[in-house]
């Protein structure tokens, strides 16, 4: 249902937009220790940058696999988080108490700063896998009707 | 000078908002609202809420809007006029009575930044003064989110999870199933 763009401004500004709006997600994710932002944001950007090219080329039909399996990628990133958080769990300690993660050779401060860092990785890929699915839900189930 | 631009920005919300309401054609609607989460957005930050203020802008005037944009395709762009209903008297009566109690509750809310509030004498101190040190993190916003308050943000991520299967299953195409 969704065809591509007619005017070349959007494609081309599509195109150039894309690999922006991913770097940008990135910086988000890696700088939120530092400045505002984090996984839910960075999430949200990444499937702002699957979705924009659906907009401007239409959906092409090498992106089912991804409309089927991106619910599949949002359970991944959940159970990354909660692993990360069983760490500690199995090794006697609270659940999500990072700083009993065992990293070798690292302060209780840095090794909570990775862990931190790691569970955002795993909110990014829940946020942006399930933006992306119920994005896939909704354009799937108008292209069930026309036929 | 600030808060006049706090007030500026708070009647522009609150002028999208009614204007949300009451377009009739859907798609100004959704668009409208964009607009509203954006003015929203540099509410939040004018007031140092930068993290929200990114958030507000991000998933209220970006993923929610094309997701409502999307849903209008599934269906039409005109809201359908019917009859007007009746305004019942009782109705605008608890209407009224609910903005005044909410109005008369929010006297007693405590003065941004205020120190000696309740909410600013309970742990948020330790955490302000604590987040570097304990977690290497210098946003104390990401060190709540993420370390202190951890187990609420994967409760959290777990809900938007749940929603997005909850979408998968009401909205899969029925071939699907078949395969």
């Amino acid at each position: 249902m969704i065809r591509p763009h007619d005017s070349v401004i959007v494609q081309t500004l599509a195109k150039v937009f894309t690999p922006i709006i991913q770097l940008f997600a990135l910086y988000v994710l890696v700088h939120g220790h530092d400045s505002p932002g984090g996984g839910f944001q960075a999430g949200t950007l990444f499937a702002a940058s699957v979705i924009l090219p659906i907009f401007a080329f239409g959906i092409q039909d090498s992106q089912t696999m991804l409309e089927r399996r991106a619910i599949i990628l949002g359970g991944i990133g959940i159970l990354l988080y909660a692993g990360i958080g069983l760490l500690p769990l199995i090794l006697g300690q609270e659940f999500l108490n990072y700083g009993e993660l065992p990293i070798p050779g690292m302060e209780t401060s840095a090794r909570r700063h990775w862990g931190i860092l790691g569970i955002e990785i795993g909110v990014t890929i829940a946020v942006a896998a399930t933006a992306v699915s119920i994005f896939y839900s909704l354009i799937g189930r108008g292209k069930g009707e026309e036929k | 000078m600030t808060l006049f631009d706090d007030y500026l920005l708070l009647l522009l919300v609150v002028v999208m908002a009614l204007g949300a309401a009451f377009v009739r054609d859907l798609l100004s609607g959704v668009l409208i609202l964009a607009a509203y989460s954006f003015f929203l957005a540099l509410l939040w930050a004018g007031l140092g809420a930068v993290d929200v203020a990114f958030t507000e802008a991000v998933v209220g005037a970006g993923l929610s809007t094309v997701f409502f944009l999307v849903a209008l395709f599934l269906t039409s762009h005109q809201e359908e006029v019917r009859k007007q209903p009746q305004v019942r008297i009782i109705t605008l009566g608890s209407l009224g009575v609910l903005g005044f109690l909410l109005l008369f509750g929010s006297a007693d809310l405590p003065v941004v930044g205020d120190p000696e509030s309740l909410p600013n004498k309970h742990v948020s101190s330790t955490y302000l003064r604590k987040s570097l040190e304990e977690t290497d993190t210098p946003n104390v916003v990401t060190a709540v989110l993420a370390d202190y308050r951890s187990f609420d943000t994967l409760g959290e991520t777990a809900v938007i999870f749940t929603a997005g299967v909850a979408c998968w299953m009401l909205l899969r195409r029925r071939d699907d199933s078949a395969t």
